[in-house]
Formats: structure tokens, C-alpha cells, sequence
């Protein structure tokens, strides 16, 4: 395998930044709920039962990375104790494991709560109660609002930026494109769809010529995929979760509809999407992509892919090394190390959601090569850009330069 | 009918039970003050269970129809409850009726087809209710209204400043306030001649009929009430937890109630309170005995309640306060 010097500096940056630990610290001590000279009281939700159970590996890698992090000595000294409840993905039940979280474990903050209905339901009482409600594991847009919620943070790249970073990709290269597009028809199709259209600003009208939705429940997507074909477009943004995906993909090859194929991120896995649609119908295919892909052939021998498979072999060996939810555990588990290094010794709420809202140039190695996160207290947004891939049969290849909504 | 020593009987009962009654109302009153605003939050979701559970109570254990649907009940009196409250401004308390009125209709009109249906096939009926409720509540003609699945945000209410007491207490004694209400109703309802006729249908059906009772009628107001009493503590419960979304009513809930039913004791009016209690808190408990298998340990007690309680937590009571009373007799 080879080493590209921009990627060998992109580790190289992200362990300096890792290893820069605690640099603005105070010369005295502060404590807020739920920290202490030993220790740091962290909270989550995770839906460990019910209907997105698969998700719940997100809450165990990450306490596996924290035990990780207190084997190595801490943070600061103080050893991180993330309590994790199961919500069974429902609101109510999320709102009474939060509160549980909140005022009798009193935990200083609450990390990577997960699923867009329960943030939802305890959005306003973490704001009112003003406790960081931080990295949220959902990528809707309305988590980065800090004027009106300003304890709250999302942490995915939000399905907006990804729509958005899309239609600046057509206008640039494919200005003459007639779109079609299909969706899922919830929160999440709509929201990335959004994306596409303000990124399309006023051309948009003229450049979607035909657009198709689906539900979760039905069961295939082909008629849709036949329709937007009928509409004579040439170019396809397929907005859709895995099993859907496929279909999409394997349809709008067989059909001999063969359109410039833009496939979102949720449905970008090679192992999930694209060998069950079939990867000589997968070659062509774009997509965003902003960290690595553990399943893909050309990050094997990676150095950061390889610290985190050993992470995977000593501290979660019964998580699945195939599932990338183990692997944006790992990312959002480092994030969170980050900012409470940055925190020094004035752990209050305060400082803690000031300094998660200051986090300058985070290189973490899992992301794609040159990629940092960035944030800053108007704008919460930690993931702003991405860079565009094409599938060629085998592997994702990157191309172009890293792309983002405000360049 | 006159029966002057079993009436004398009752008397005595209902004597113990009001000394019983002043006991746990004083409690009631005083519990939240004494824990935290967590556990109080706790307490209210029990009693909204507790009034959710009388009325399933009334149609399953009372009448003998078997719902395996209510939780689509405690959706629709929970959406009217928000609904009006977010896009009407119709103040928390006056939705807490308009959700009951809504919920005695469509109770109504949904037990008027299914009085074609008996034991396993109306619960099957109900059971398709439930199933299908999280899905309409995310259909797109409704969404203006309800949210899609986004669901809808509900402003706490604030106690009035008179009072002196925190959002989460004053929600507790507005709930207690309904619950009691609620259960004095319900008490004078199942206690007297509608009632027997409710049982009489449920043990003897043709016997009922014989006698006169309005079989048709009394099961189809029996669904309503029910579907009343469970919208209005979906309404009561949608207030308590500041949000309504479709995943807040999967066919989980439904199956909850009739566990609280069963535990707490079947035709048993104080065993909602128990079957409240239960729902609430056992989940709770099996987490925190097992991380890994928080359900597996649900199961057992489950089990273990079935075993030594047959009759439900309250039947399991009445038992034992017949055992004391038989001892001092002696």
C-alpha cells in the first residue's frame, strides 16, 4: 500500500493534535456537576431494544474507547465514566432516562444521544436545564441552531450539507444536467433533498425535471426508478437507506437507463449497497464520503484503520469489525476526548459547551485524508465538507479536491 | 333486591377501605415533597398509566373483551391533547378533556364493528389498531397537523405562582386531581347497575340477555368509555413528557397495558394503580439488575409475578387482608 504525503501529514497532524493535551488549561480548578478530580460523569441514551437495536454497538464502542482512555490515564487525570441508558428508541422513554441522567446521576454532559425522534423530545428540557447536550448521533440539520439552542450539538455531516455539496458539484461540472431525484419520505429524504435544492439556489427549478418518493415500508422502489427514467433525465441523485439503495441502483443499471448516478452516504457501503445491487452495476456510481470505510479494499493497511482494528481486538471483541457504526463510535468518542482535554481543569457546563464550540482543525485519522473538523459559536456544524468519490467495481476512489458548502 | 346482611357487610368494607383510601390519598399528597423532581416525574407517568390501565381494565377485565389496541388510544388522546395545545394554544387542562370526548367516540364507533368479535378475534381486531396507529400518525395528509415524524413539542406547563410548586409537582397533582376524578367515576360506574350488567355480559352473555341487559349497547359504551379514560391519560401523558411522536406508540405500549392489567389485577379497580406502578417501574429495575439483557430479567418477573400472584397484585391483597381478618376472627 502506498502513501500518499498528503495522507502520512494528515496522521501525522491528527496525533499532534491528539497528543496536545490540555493546552489552555486554568491554573485553578472548576467543577460543574458530575466532575471531580477523578473523574468525569458523562450521559447517553441508545436504543439497546426496540426497533434500531443495531444502532445500540454505537453506545458500547464508545464506552470501550472511554475504558481505553482511562487504561492510558484519563483525561486530565480523571477517569471518564459515560453512563449509557437504553431508550428503546422511544421518545418517552428517552425523556425519563435523560432526566434520570440529568438530575440524579447529574452528569456533566450528555454525549451522542442517538436518533432524531428522541433528541427531539428532550431538546427543550436540556436547553432549559442548560446542559451540553453534545454530538448528537443523528445528521438532521435542526441540532445546529445555536441562537435558540445553544446547548445543543449535532455531530454527523448534516443530510443538508451532503444535498447541498451535491448540487455544487452539478453546477460546476454539469451545468446542463437534468436531475431526477428519488427520497425516502420522511425527515431525512426531505431533509437532504432541501440541501439539493438550496444548493441548486434558482437553476433548480429548470435543472430537476422529475422527482419520486418512497416509503420505508414499501416494498421495492423500481417503479419510481422507471418513472424518473420516463422523465428523460441524465442524471440521478439517489437519496435512500441501504435496501432501497440497492434496488435503486440494480434497476436503474438493468433498466439501460444509464445517468450520471449520485448515491447518498447512508447508502454508500460497499458491503451493504453495492455488492447486493452487484458491483459491475456499482461502476460509475458517486458519493460523499467524509470518513473511511473500514470494508473498503484500498484503507486495509492504513495506519489509522489498523490502531482502530486493534482498538477493536483488545477493548470490543464482540463488536462487529464490519459494522461502521463501530467505526463512527470511534470518531465521535475521539471528538468527545478532544474537547474534554480542551476543557483543562474548568469542567462546568460553561466551559464545556464553550470549548465544544471552539474545536479548530481536529484532524482525526479515520477521516478522509486532509479533512478537519471546525466549529465556532454561530455555527455548531463540526463536518462541512466531503470529498466526492467514484466506485470502480472494486473500491471507492476519491477524486477532486474536498468540497464543501462555503467554497 | 334487598339483602340486608350483605349490604351490612359492605358497609363494614367500604369503612376499612375509606381508612385505606385517607391513608394512600395523604401519601399521595405528600410524596412529592419528600423525592426528587425525577422520581415525581416517575410517580405522574404511574398514575397516568394507572388511568390508562382502569379503562382497558373496564372493557377487559370488567366486560371481557380483549384489547390488545389501546395503545392507539393513548395516541389519538395524546395527538388531540398537542395538536391543540401547539396549534390552537388551547390551554394543557382544557385539551385534557376535548381528548376524552374525541377518544369516547372513536371508542365508540371503532367497539361498534367489533361487537361481531369475541375473545381472540377482537383482539386481533385491536391488535391491527395498534399496529397500524404509528404509521397513520405518520401519513402525509395528516402531517400539517401531526408533525410526521417529527411529532410535535408541547410547552410545560408552569404552576400557578400561588402555589409555590415546581413545573414537575404541579403536573403531579393535576394528574393526581384527574386520576382521582376518574376513579371516582369509574368506581360508581362499576359498582352499580351498569356495572353488573358488564359482568353479567362477560360471564353469562345469553343469561344477560335474558334478563334484559342491552348487550350490543353496553359493550359498544364500554369500548367508548374505555378508549375514554385511556385518551384522556394519553392527553395527561403527551403534557407530562413534552412531546408526541409516532415511535412514542408502537405496539409495545398496547402490549404494556395489558401486562399492567394482568399484573395489577384483572376487574380490579385498585389494580390499575399496582399495574401503574408496575409498567413504570419494573423496566427500570430489570435494567439496572441487567445491562445485557435488560428484557430477559422483564421476563422473569413477569413470571414470578403470574406464580405467586395468579390473581394480580391486587386479588394477591385481598387475599391477604381476608387471611388477616379470618386470624383476628378467630
Amino acid at each position: 500500500m502506498k502513501f500518499s504525503p498528503n495522507r502520512r501529514t494528515a496522521i501525522i497532524a491528527g496525533a499532534a493534535t491528539l497528543a496536545n493535551i490540555g493546552t489552555p488549561a486554568l491554573a485553578q480548578k472548576k467543577y460543574g456537576p458530575g466532575a471531580s478530580d477523578t473523574e468525569i460523569k458523562l450521559g447517553q441514551t441508545m436504543p439497546y431494544s426496540g426497533p434500531a437495536s443495531a444502532y445500540g454497538t454505537i453506545g458500547k464502542a464508545e464506552q470501550a474507547y472511554f475504558k481505553m482512555i482511562n487504561d492510558q490515564g484519563g483525561i486530565n487525570g480523571r477517569k471518564v465514566n459515560l453512563i449509557s441508558l437504553d431508550d428503546g428508541y422511544s421518545p418517552p422513554k428517552a425523556v425519563e432516562q435523560v432526566r434520570k441522567l440529568v438530575e440524579q446521576d447529574e452528569v456533566l454532559a450528555l454525549f451522542q444521544t442517538l436518533g432524531t425522534p428522541s433528541n427531539s423530545a428532550i431538546h427543550k428540557y436540556v436547553n432549559a436545564k442548560k446542559v451540553p447536550h453534545l454530538l448528537l448521533a443523528t445528521g438532521a440539520t435542526k441540532w445546529n441552531d445555536p441562537k435558540n439552542y445553544p446547548w445543543t450539538m449535532g455531530f454527523n455531516l448534516s443530510y443538508q450539507t451532503e444535498g447541498s455539496i451535491y448540487a455544487r458539484y452539478l453546477l460546476k461540472n454539469k451545468p446542463n444536467a437534468k436531475i431526477a431525484i428519488l427520497y425516502q419520505n420522511d425527515d431525512y429524504g426531505k431533509d437532504v433533498l432541501k440541501g439539493v435544492k438550496e444548493g441548486l439556489g434558482t437553476k433548480g427549478a429548470k435543472m430537476i425535471v422529475a422527482e419520486a418518493t418512497y416509503e420505508v415500508s414499501d416494498p421495492t422502489v423500481d417503479s419510481q426508478v422507471l418513472t424518473l427514467q420516463g422523465s428523460g433525465a441524465d442524471t440521478f441523485i439517489n437519496i435512500t437507506t441501504p435496501k432501497f439503495g440497492a434496488q435503486a441502483i440494480r434497476k436503474a443499471f438493468d433498466s439501460g437507463w444509464k445517468p450520471l448516478h449520485i448515491v447518498n452516504n447512508v447508502s454508500a457501503s460497499v458491503g451493504s449497497v453495492l455488492t447486493p445491487a452487484g458491483l459491475d452495476k456499482s461502476v460509475g456510481l458517486l458519493t460523499l464520503q467524509y470518513y473511511k470505510d473500514q470494508n473498503d479494499p484500498q484503507w486495509k493497511d492504513d495506519p489509522a484503520m489498523l490502531e482502530w482494528r486493534a482498538f477493536m481486538g483488545r477493548y470490543y471483541r464482540e463488536g462487529d469489525p464490519k459494522d461502521a457504526s463501530n467505526l463512527y463510535a470511534y470518531l465521535a468518542a475521539q471528538t468527545m476526548v478532544q474537547i474534554l482535554k480542551q476543557c483543562g481543569n474548568d469542567l462546568t457546563r460553561e466551559n464545556v459547551m464553550k470549548q465544544a464550540a471552539n474545536l479548530k482543525n481536529l484532524k482525526l485519522p479515520l477521516l478522509m485524508p486532509g479533512m478537519a473538523l471546525n466549529n465556532g459559536p454561530t455555527d455548531y456544524a463540526l463536518f462541512r465538507q466531503g470529498q466526492l468519490a467514484k466506485f470502480t467495481g472494486t473500491q471507492w476512489q476519491l477524486f477532486g479536491e474536498l468540497l464543501g458548502t462555503s467554497d | 333486591m334487598h339483602e340486608p346482611t350483605l349490604s351490612n357487610r359492605r358497609a363494614l368494607l367500604s369503612r376499612g377501605q375509606l381508612i385505606g383510601l385517607a391513608l394512600v390519598l395523604a401519601l399521595a399528597c405528600a410524596l412529592p415533597f419528600v423525592v426528587s423532581n425525577y422520581r415525581v416525574f416517575q410517580f405522574t407517568l404511574a398514575l397516568v398509566y394507572a388511568i390508562a390501565l382502569l379503562g382497558l381494565n373496564m372493557l377487559t377485565g370488567f366486560n371481557g373483551q380483549i384489547s390488545l389496541g389501546h395503545g392507539a388510544f393513548y395516541a389519538i388522546g395524546a395527538y388531540t391533547a398537542a395538536i391543540l395545545m401547539d396549534k390552537f394554544g388551547v390551554p394543557y387542562w382544557l385539551t385534557v378533556p376535548v381528548a376524552g370526548a374525541v377518544c369516547l367516540v372513536a371508542g365508540f364507533l371503532f367497539g361498534l364493528p367489533a361487537l361481531r368479535l369475541e375473545g381472540v378475534y377482537l383482539a386481533l381486531a385491536t391488535f391491527a389498531l395498534a399496529v397500524a396507529m404509528p404509521q397513520l400518525l405518520k401519513y402525509k395528509g395528516l402531517e400539517a397537523w401531526t408533525g410526521g415524524v417529527q411529532g410535535i413539542v408541547i410547552v410545560k406547563p408552569d404552576a400557578p405562582p400561588w402555589t409555590g410548586l415546581s413545573q414537575d409537582q404541579w403536573l403531579y397533582f393535576v394528574v393526581l386531581g384527574f386520576a382521582l376524578a376518574l376513579f371516582a367515576v369509574g368506581w360508581n360506574l362499576l359498582r352499580g347497575r351498569v356495572g353488573r350488567a358488564m359482568v353479567a355480559i362477560r360471564d353469562q352473555p345469553i343469561a344477560a340477555r335474558a334478563m334484559g341487559v342491552n348487550t350490543a349497547m353496553v359493550k359498544s359504551m364500554t369500548f367508548g368509555v374505555s378508549a375514554m379514560y385511556t385518551g384522556i391519560a394519553g392527553a395527561l401523558g403527551a403534557i407530562v413528557i413534552q412531546f408526541v411522536a409516532p415511535d412514542s406508540f408502537t405496539l409495545f405500549l398496547s402490549i404494556s397495558l395489558v401486562v399492567g392489567i394482568v399484573i395489577g389485577g384483572l376487574a380490579s379497580i385498585s389494580g390499575a394503580i399496582y399495574g401503574g406502578i408496575f409498567i413504570q417501574f419494573i423496566p427500570n429495575v430489570a435494567d439496572q439488575i441487567s445491562k445485557a439483557a435488560p428484557w430477559a430479567i422483564y421476563g422473569i418477573f413477569l413470571i414470578v409475578f403470574m406464580y405467586v400472584m395468579p390473581t394480580g397484585v391486587a386479588g394477591f391483597i385481598r387475599i391477604l387482608v381476608g387471611r388477616l381478618r379470618r386470624g383476628r376472627d378467630r
